[in-house]
């Protein structure tokens, strides 16, 4: 029984496909995980918008959309159908065809990217034996888009805000990356399904053996999410909108659907993101204890997604927007060094994994976090104190 | 032969010409994407799946971007479509066909000379990324490290290239 | 320790968030429709007309000196004299007509009129899907009793009282002064009597 609950999207979905004659079987397959992955990603994108909205007005103290609806949850219904009537404009001096095809291109590959994503126990659209690498192939496409955005729009401030974009999205696609290489080092593989199978079993009381139960893993975990919401252009990463400063970037010159696009765009690579942080360090689909797997796999990704979800608008809530220069610093001298420090400790749990004397577990453990906290503290001071965060000197304006 | 592959092979090749042959040097910047797109997708056709994912992180999330920030810096007049007409200092045609002439002597005489040809026309199964690894780490792990020191080298030049910030505020008084 | 502090910002988030749940201290939202804060004494945001007694039109405090008419900086006030068939002057406006969507909430109105007539008015909510004639008041909708303005603007309303109640009191000594040398008074004064509610 709870084998079939688990199993119950596959399985819908081989009935459905046996009803086709043979040669479109394929097709149908194909068209029907496109579909439940849009439906599903699309629905999940109206909840969040909800969701965020109350969650930041909770933290602010107040009450939040509680009009359209109970509890206001009919309100994505009502943003949406205000974003398709509205007017849209395209500039007269715009290059139309990048004006037009900028939000398509920005929306469509990360759509792709959740193909690889392994939803539940062989929930998967595609197995694709470097799926990881995939996915941060499809993520680079959304540079292109951003940079069509800002230069088709001809506006002094959506190019700005492109330039920004990108350069905030190049800048921490290598710490995110390599955050990443390190799951991929110890589990020798780049398939997001066997990723998740490495972290198979439990061990110490009952745990999980998840990556992020291990000292580098956390580290990957943090820097991996630190990253992921700079790629995807949130609080406190959000520069490349900066409302009170650029106005709101490439996106200036957009209206109506095509904002609505971008807006989509932004919130589905957040779902990605989140769900390939899942599946590397939180274990994918894996319930966190052993009592725990009679819940469909599927609920746990959910699970898992929405309180990534949580965090994000918990860290909204919290966090001021950077200045540009502390962007680039943060990047450049504190997360690619530490994300090559996680990596140097995932190789060391990597290699002492076959310790096997008394108290090993304790001291692969105790030289993991001493090996990570080290340079933190070293790289942390660096950028404290020699005035890294401190007030901007402009050389021009002085 | 495979629809999708002609497909493919049309748009790269569509991309190509339009990259070299239009005016305006961002529109031909966006077809160069859609030819490594077009390639990628003629690599993952051919089952090498790491090689394709490769080729556009590499040239659609790296190059691409670094030809496009370089036309957003430069102020060039291609980049101004009022002034995209006027006449050059350089005639650009017997350059480029010169320099795309060398680029394919050399690949072709590459090619040619290369003592892998034979034993790439009958492979068994398309290498799993695994086993490319494997090749990287071991047999080719020379050449790795040799591109590597190279692009650091060239990152290292770029930066002092790039950085002139002045080290302390009482030396920027005079400038 | 370097990010210390984001966590601080982080727990002080969360209390937020938390609180907000089940300490209403914390939650000072009035949801507006449903439930309302009255009005602060001062509040004010467009002029209305008070009127004495029980009939709007014949308590009515002005006498249609146009003053008003002439101080609105943004002219949204206009005037008709009532007079009767053989024309003569009635001390009464005929037409009393003010413009919201023009008013500016100055209050220049109420300080020049010399009859205590015309008041500042607490009610906001105008909004119509008439922008034309939906915003332009007439008399019978500017006249509210003094009650009304007692409710309003307590304090004021009755220092409005007390000096209406001197004047007609100075008044009405004077003209017993003038009568008793005289003639007994022909005609009572001119401002009726205040009623207080």
């Amino acid at each position: 029984m709870a084998q079939t609950l688990d199993q119950l999207l596959v399985l819908a979905q081989q009935r459905l496909v046996a009803l086709w004659p043979a040669p479109w079987q394929p097709w149908v397959a194909a068209f029907l995980g496109a579909a439940a992955i849009v439906a599903t990603f699309g629905g999940l994108f109206a909840l969040t918008t909800w969701l965020e909205r109350k969650g930041l007005a909770r933290i602010q103290n107040r009450l939040g959309p509680n009009r359209v609806g109970p509890y206001g949850l009919l309100q994505p219904i009502a943003d949406g159908l205000k974003m398709l009537t509205k007017e849209d404009i395209v500039p007269r001096a715009a290059d139309q065809w990048i004006h037009f095809l900028a939000p398509i291109l920005k929306v469509v590959p990360v759509l792709l990217a959740y193909s690889v994503i392994p939803f539940g126990r062989h929930l998967v659209a595609l197995d694709l034996e470097a799926g990881l690498l995939f996915f941060f192939a499809v993520g680079s496409a959304t540079e292109i888009a951003v940079f069509m955005a800002g230069w088709g729009s001809r506006n002094k401030y959506s190019l700005l805000g492109a330039m920004r974009a990108i350069a905030q999205l190049i800048s921490y696609e290598v710490p995110l990356v390599l955050s990443a290489v390190s799951v991929v080092l110890l589990a020798g593989t780049l398939s997001l399904p066997a990723i998740v199978d490495s972290q198979a079993g439990h061990g110490w009381a009952g745990l999980a053996n998840w990556h992020v139960f291990t000292p580098w893993g956390l580290a990957g975990f943090v820097l991996f999410m630190i990253a992921a919401t700079a790629k995807t252009s949130r609080s406190p990463f959000d520069l490349p909108e900066g409302e009170s400063e650029i106005i709101a970037g490439h996106m200036v010159e957009y209206s109506g659907f095509k904002y609505a696009l971008f807006y989509l765009g932004e919130y589905l690579s957040l779902f990605a993101i989140s769900g390939v942080g899942i599946t590397l360090f939180l274990g994918g689909w894996r319930a966190p204890v052993a009592w725990l797997d009679w819940v469909p796999s599927y609920l746990w990704f959910g699970i898992k997604l929405l309180g990534c979800i949580a965090v994000f608008i918990w860290l909204r809530g919290t966090m001021p927007r950077l200045r540009a220069d502390q962007l680039m610093n943060f990047a450049w001298k504190f997360m690619l060094p530490m994300s090559l420090v996680t990596l140097v400790a995932a190789a060391v749990w990597h290699a002492t994994a076959t310790w096997t004397f008394a108290g090993a577990g304790l001291w692969r453990w105790v030289l993991g976090a001493a090996l990570l906290l080290l340079p933190y503290r070293a790289l942390s001071r660096g950028l404290t104190q020699r005035g890294r965060f401190g007030p901007r000197r402009y050389r021009f304006a002085d | 032969m495979d629809p999708a592959a002609i497909i493919a092979a049309l748009l790269a090749l569509g991309g190509a010409v339009a990259a070299v042959s239009l005016r305006n040097l961002i529109h031909c910047a966006l077809c160069l994407v859609l030819t490594f797109f077009s390639v990628a997708a003629l690599f993952l056709g051919l089952g090498a799946e790491f090689v394709s994912f490769a080729q556009v992180m590499v040239y659609v999330g790296a190059i691409a971007i670094l030809i496009v920030f370089a036309s957003l810096m430069t102020r060039d007049p291609g980049t101004d479509p009022a002034r995209a007409h006027e006449p050059r200092a350089i005639r650009p045609w017997p350059l480029g066909l010169g320099i795309a002439g060398a680029v394919t002597g050399v690949l072709l005489a590459c090619v040619g000379s290369s003592r892998l040809l034979p034993d790439v026309a009958t492979p068994a199964t398309a290498p799993s990324v695994r086993e490319l690894g494997q090749e990287l780490m071991t047999r080719y792990v020379v050449a790795l490290e040799v591109v590597g020191l190279l692009l650091t080298a060239a990152m290292i030049g770029a930066v002092v290239l790039a950085v002139r910030e002045p080290r302390r505020p009482d030396q920027e008084v005079g400038r | 320790m370097f990010g210390a502090g984001l966590l601080k910002g982080l727990a002080e988030t969360a209390r937020n968030f938390v609180g907000s749940y089940h300490d209403p201290a914390r939650l000072p939202t009035v949801e507006y429709p449903e439930r309302r804060l009255a009005s602060p004494e001062n509040a004010r945001v467009f002029p209305f007309l008070v009127y004495d007694g029980a009939d709007p039109e014949r308590g009515l405090r002005c006498v249609a000196c146009k003053i008003c008419e002439k101080e609105c900086p943004p002219q949204c006030i206009y005037i008709v004299l009532e007079r009767d068939e053989r024309g003569k002057p009635q001390k009464h406006p005929r037409v009393f007509d003010l413009d919201v969507s023009v008013c500016m909430s100055c209050q220049i109105c109420v300080e020049v009129c010399p009859f205590d007539a015309i008041r500042m008015d607490t009610a906001f909510e105008w909004s119509t899907p008439d922008r034309f004639g939906g915003l332009l008041l007439h008399k019978t909708d500017l006249a509210k009793p003094n009650r009304y303005y007692h409710q309003i603007h307590p304090t004021e309303a009755a220092e409005t009282d007390a000096r209406l109640a001197a004047e007609q009191a100075k008044a009405e000594a004077k003209a017993q002064a003038q009568a008793k040398p005289k003639a007994p008074p022909s005609q009572p004064a001119a401002t009726p009597a205040s009623a207080t509610p």
